[in-house]
């Protein structure tokens, strides 16, 4: 198997991988924290992906017990990536919450201003200090 | 009945308390119902922990779906030890909060605190507890996102809170999510959950490339979770701004968890001759350790907040964990988990101490320590043994960890790390010696009247202190339990295991 | 008596006497003549403990005690052996004195925090007990610590800012030496042997050779750092910022002589007299405290300060016993253990001297103190004993210890040694008598002015019009004095006491 027909026989991990590093970018490099929440739930959806195509068996059906001997796909990750979108969808929401009460006293959510306001208050302690 | 139900009930208990909080309303209420969850985890841990080293490993199995298809909740020596700690610390903490809540968190609020504490505490509680490696991620979640919360609580005193627990979030998340695709890796290649059932199947794949990356992505994961050096970014800001009490958990409990997750996957899931001897990692861990021990502690004598030396020098000691793990020994990996358990005791003690000096000066920059010493006599007495034992002077129970890390490092051969050890806890001495001294030898700023701290805030945090000089004193009790916890995770990783068809 | 008295309840009591005591000084806070009468009976009554167990050890009596396990198979273990209990009687007397001394000094000086400082003296006072009386390393590593932070708070008595710095060099060196060195030179030593008991002929024999035990031995004795061996001697110095009844009790009970001791045990009962010789691990050591004890000398001859040149005097001095567990023979362990004894009593005496000089005319440098022998005769006739015991006179105690060790010297064939020892006497007497001379033969600095009495020199004493200090700080400087002439006679009996504990 060449090089280019390995990696297409497993694309799903490269939509995976491609997918993650894009979230991983975004989280590092954007200031804007809604785009780094973005970001985050990118880089989490990637591994969802990941796991749901691993669970899939070539020719199997949805793993429902109909009686009759059939190939099914495994539906284990299935399970375990509901839990996961879950704990997923609890991570975006305290974020947010986090931004909106960040907005409220900062009045800004570019991480760039925040930095410069804190840095400021710091140089501000430690004269008093 | 419940003996036969404790390993579960431990963890459900506060678990199910945390909403009776929301619904309680009145904050001592509230803490009542927190402070009977702690205490109820307290026993149980110590019950459990003598059911284990009586009579071996205690397997439990959720609804009854035997292992590797149900959920286990698997202790032994190790997690048990490991699940009192964590307790100990949980419990004191909530006894003591109750104050300092009341002072900075503000009233309509502390209901709704003291659910997230529990959920925090019974998080860290399943974590240590299951045996199942996706169950544990589920924990972890459930106590990494209530303490991002807890956090931001701290918001009230300071709004960089807020960014602190959203640094946070991001790097716990990642961290989390980290762990979750090396798991998912595991699992395709051994197609199970179970830790214990994991390790059989990985032996004889040592070659596997997938399984090194499953292994890269779950040390990374908890490396985050774990601050260790250079990973430690989220972990300053985060101890410094939280409320008082969020910090001493944290500080107490948080790492420790982590480092025990990491202890699994490393001994457990991979057995020891995997990462030390295919992957050679004790030479990433020795230099990254080392680094973080000097790096942190240098940074620590630049502080200007004691809360923030406190968590540099919490840093610092995530490199003296790694460091016993390099060993790649039982000597090291025992002297790792007697740090564990006394860096957990003296750590919180401190930062206990430092919450009543917030209690009643509202600060905690070393300028507002001057002149505590008379004013505090008892907060700055616990302060000064729990600096002591952090430099690790003897009868401290700071000591029997430096003693047991270098003999580890002599046992190797490696004097020269065991002349790095010594250089650290030194460092530890001048930065602490810069607070105490402060403390005492110098005028306070203010003529204002400051008194001593409430008792109820004084007696959990000197349970702490005298349990610090007690089990310095007398060692026999963490030693022994912590040789055992090693041995169960060097020598045996798969005594006892049931045998198991696979599915 | 109600009780009989058991080795061991003594040993218990030992420790015990002090750690209440520094409770009980606490509770009469508010009570200070209770509260110092209190100090003088505590110091008594630990005195005479440690005086019974030295007869019990002398009737044959094995006392040992041992309590909990710090670290797994290492107990804190007390055993009563001959240096050890030489050193607890010594300090356990010398504190009655220094407490009788401080009370009279601590009131005339109208001191602050005077119930912090006989809290701290006592609790030091318990951890010195413990140095004494350990039974292994480890036990005496953390009376050892202990010491240096219960003596931190005498120390920064004053609590400003010069006291401050002193006190941060204090602490500083006392513990990174100990953490430094003394620290991984026990674990070493632990890893090698699987024990920490003193034995006698020591536990090292066969373990360890060469080089390995070289650096090992160095560890030891720069770990020490209480031993003052330069270039770890700046604490010392730096301390004398404290009242003088803490200097004194700093270099003459407790903190120089625990550091000296420790090399003495280590020496003794870790290396052995016979191991030592044979690796020849402390040949070069020899080199370092020879340097130190005539840097040290050279040093106190140019200080003007008086408490300066002593401190200087006192590290020269340590440095002499040092040489002897470095010689590495057991007349020379003698002699080192006959040093610590009779530099005790002889420091001590000039300390306290020093003390009753600055709070009877408040003077402090050399230079101004001519003349005061005519007003202050007791006070000087102390200093001279004293001086002259240090130098090594006869019949002062000084003068054996410098005979053992100089015994020691020529057994191991060490004439250098020898020669160093004469060429620091010479020095000693060179920094110690001209202040007792010129006290006696010059004119009172006040008289002086005076325009006829300018560059007269007196060839007789003529006492003037007495001006001593207050009886509480000259007697017991008188009567430490009078100690050291007595010791003289008591040599011969120290050595032989000691002497069985040398042997293999």
């Amino acid at each position: 198997m060449t090089g280019i027909d390995f990696i297409l026989a497993h694309y799903n991990y490269s939509a995976s991988i491609i997918l993650m590093a894009l979230g991983f970018y975004i989280v590092i490099s954007r200031g804007n924290l809604i785009k780094k929440i973005v970001g985050l739930n990118l880089f989490q959806v990637s591994v969802f992906m990941l796991y749901i195509s691993m669970g899939k068996v070539s020719g199997g059906t949805a793993p429902i017990l109909t009686g009759k001997p059939e190939l099914f796909s495994n539906p284990l990750p299935h399970v375990l990536i509901l839990t996961a979108i879950v704990v997923g969808v609890a991570t975006t929401a305290i974020g947010l919450a986090l931004i909106v009460r960040i907005k409220d006293a900062y009045g800004v959510i570019e991480e760039d201003e925040i930095l410069v306001m804190d840095r400021a208050r710091e140089q501000l302690d430690a004269r008093s200090g | 009945m419940i003996l036969q139900h404790l390993a579960i009930l431990q963890v459900m208990l506060p678990l199910l308390a945390a909403p009776l909080c929301v619904l309680s309303r009145s904050p001592l209420l509230a803490w009542g119902i927190a402070a009977l969850a702690g205490l109820f985890a307290l026993a149980g841990s110590f019950i459990l922990f003598a059911q284990v080293l009586n009579a071996g490993v205690i397997s439990y199995h959720i609804g009854n779906w035997a292992p590797p298809w149900g959920i286990e909740f698997r202790l032994d020596a190790a997690n048990s030890f490991v699940l009192v700690v964590v307790s100990l610390v949980g419990a004191v903490c909530i006894l003591y909060g109750r104050r300092s809540i009341e002072r900075e968190i503000p009233e309509d609020d502390q209901p709704l605190f003291y659910t997230m504490l529990l959920l925090c505490f019974a998080g860290m509680l399943g974590v240590t507890s299951t045996g199942d490696a996706f169950n544990l991620f589920v924990f972890l979640e459930i106590f990494s996102l209530s303490s991002y919360v807890l956090v931001a609580m701290g918001a009230e005193r300071d709004r960089r809170a807020l960014t602190a627990a959203f640094t946070y979030l991001l790097l716990g998340t990642i961290g989390a999510t980290f762990y979750v695709i090396g798991l998912g890796f595991v699992y395709a290649l051994t197609g199970t959950l179970n830790m214990a059932d994991m390790a059989v199947r990985i032996t004889g794949m040592a070659g596997s490339g997938t399984l090194r990356v499953a292994f890269a992505f779950m040390i990374i994961g908890m490396g985050l979770k774990l601050a260790i050096f250079p990973m430690h970014l989220w972990l300053p800001n985060a101890y410094a701004f939280a409320p008082s009490i969020v910090t001493a958990l944290l500080a107490g409990t948080a790492t420790k968890v982590a480092l025990y997750v990491l202890l699994r996957i490393l001994f457990t899931i991979f057995s020891p001759a995997y990462p030390f001897e295919s992957q050679t990692l004790q030479y990433l861990f020795l230099p990254l350790g080392l680094a973080g021990v000097f790096v942190a502690s240098i940074v620590a004598l630049f502080q200007q907040d004691v809360k923030r030396v406190l968590a540099w020098s919490s840093i610092a000691q995530s490199g003296y964990f790694l460091l016993g793990v390099s060993f790649a020994s039982v000597g090291g990996l025992m002297a790792s988990i007697v740090h564990l358990f006394n860096h957990a005791i003296m750590k919180s003690g401190l930062f206990l101490a430092v919450g009543c000096v917030v209690y009643r000066t509202g600060s905690c920059s070393i300028a507002s320590f001057r002149g505590l010493g008379h004013k505090m006599p008892w907060t700055m007495a616990a302060f000064v043994i729990g600096g002591l034992s952090m430099i690790g002077i003897p009868a401290t129970i700071g000591f029997t960890s430096k003693w047991y890390l270098i003999l580890a490092a002599l046992e190797r051969g490696w004097w020269p790390v065991a002349i790095a050890i010594v250089a650290g806890s030194l460092l530890a001495l001048f930065y602490f010696g810069r607070i105490i001294e402060a403390a005492y030898l110098q005028p306070s700023t203010d003529d204002s009247t400051i008194t001593e701290a409430p008792l109820s805030m004084l007696a959990p945090m000197w349970m702490l202190t005298i349990s610090c000089l007690a089990l310095g004193i007398d060692s026999e009790l963490t030693v022994s339990a912590a040789r055992a916890a090693a041995e169960a995770l060097f020598l045996d990783p798969h005594a006892g295991l049931p045998a198991h068809t696979g599915p | 008596m109600m009780f009989a008295l058991g080795p061991e309840t003594v040993l218990q009591l030992i420790l015990l006497v002090p750690g209440l005591g520094a409770i009980l000084i606490g509770a009469t806070n508010r009570f200070p003549n209770l509260r110092d009468a209190l100090s003088l009976l505590i110091a008594t009554a630990l005195c005479a403990l440690a005086v019974w167990l030295l007869l019990d050890h002398v009737a044959g009596g094995i006392a040992r005690l041992q309590l909990t396990p710090i670290v797994q198979g290492l107990p804190i273990l007390f055993v009563a052996e001959p240096i050890g209990l030489v050193f607890a009687v010594l300090a356990s007397a010398l504190w009655i004195v220094i407490t009788a001394y401080s009370i009279g000094y601590m009131r005339k000086n109208n001191e602050p925090h005077q119930t912090r400082f006989y809290i701290c003296f006592a609790i030091a006072m318990a951890s010195t007990m413990g140095i004494a009386l350990a039974g292994n390393l480890l036990t005496l590593f953390l009376f050892y610590e202990i010491l240096t932070l219960s003596t931190y708070p005498l120390v920064v008595h004053h609590e400003t800012d010069a006291a401050r710095r002193a006190g941060r060099v204090y602490l500083g060196l006392l513990l990174s030496s100990s953490i430094l060195f003394l620290l991984p030179a026990i674990i070493w030593t632990w890893f090698l042997a699987g024990t920490l008991d003193f034995t006698r002929g020591g536990i090292l024999a066969g373990k360890i050779e060469g080089t390995q035990a070289a650096i090992l031995f160095a560890l030891f004795l720069f770990g020490a750092g209480k031993a003052a061996l330069m270039p770890l001697h700046r604490w010392l110095p730096a301390a004398m910022i404290a009242p003088t009844p803490v200097s004194a009790f700093l270099h003459a009970v407790a903190v120089v002589k625990a550091g000296v001791f420790t090399i003495l045990k280590v020496g003794v009962y870790i290396f052995g007299v016979g191991f030592l010789a044979s690796v020849q691990a402390s040949e070069w050591m020899l080199w370092v405290s020879a340097f130190s004890l005539i840097a040290a000398s050279v040093i106190a001859l140019g200080k003007d300060d008086l408490k300066a040149r002593l401190a200087y005097s006192t590290i020269a001095q340590l440095a002499y016993v040092t040489m002897g567990v470095c010689l590495a023979t057991v007349m020379g362990m003698v002699g080192g253990a006959m040093q610590l004894v009779t530099h005790a009593l002889g420091k001590i005496t000039l300390f306290m001297c020093a003390g009753a000089i600055y709070l009877a005319t408040g003077k402090t440098r050399i230079s101004d103190m001519r003349g005061l022998g005519r007003v202050m005769p007791f006070t000087f006739g102390a200093f001279l004993l004293g001086a002259l015991s240090i130098i090594g006179i006869p019949p002062l105690g000084g003068a054996w210890s410098k005979w053992f060790l100089m015994m020691g010297a020529s057994d191991a064939g060490h004439l250098a040694a020898l020669g160093i020892w004469m060429l620091s006497s010479l020095l000693s007497l060179a920094y110690l008598i001209p202040l007792v001379a010129r006290g006696f033969f010059l004119p009172l600095q006040e008289e002086e002015d005076r325009p006829q009495a300018q560059g007269r020199e007196i060839s007789v004493i003529r006492l003037a019009r007495l001006r001593e200090a207050p009886l509480w700080c000259v007697v017991p400087a008188c009567i430490t004095a009078l100690l050291s002439v007595l010791v003289y006679f008591a040599g011969p009996a120290i050595a032989g006491f000691i002497l069985p504990a040398l042997g293999p």
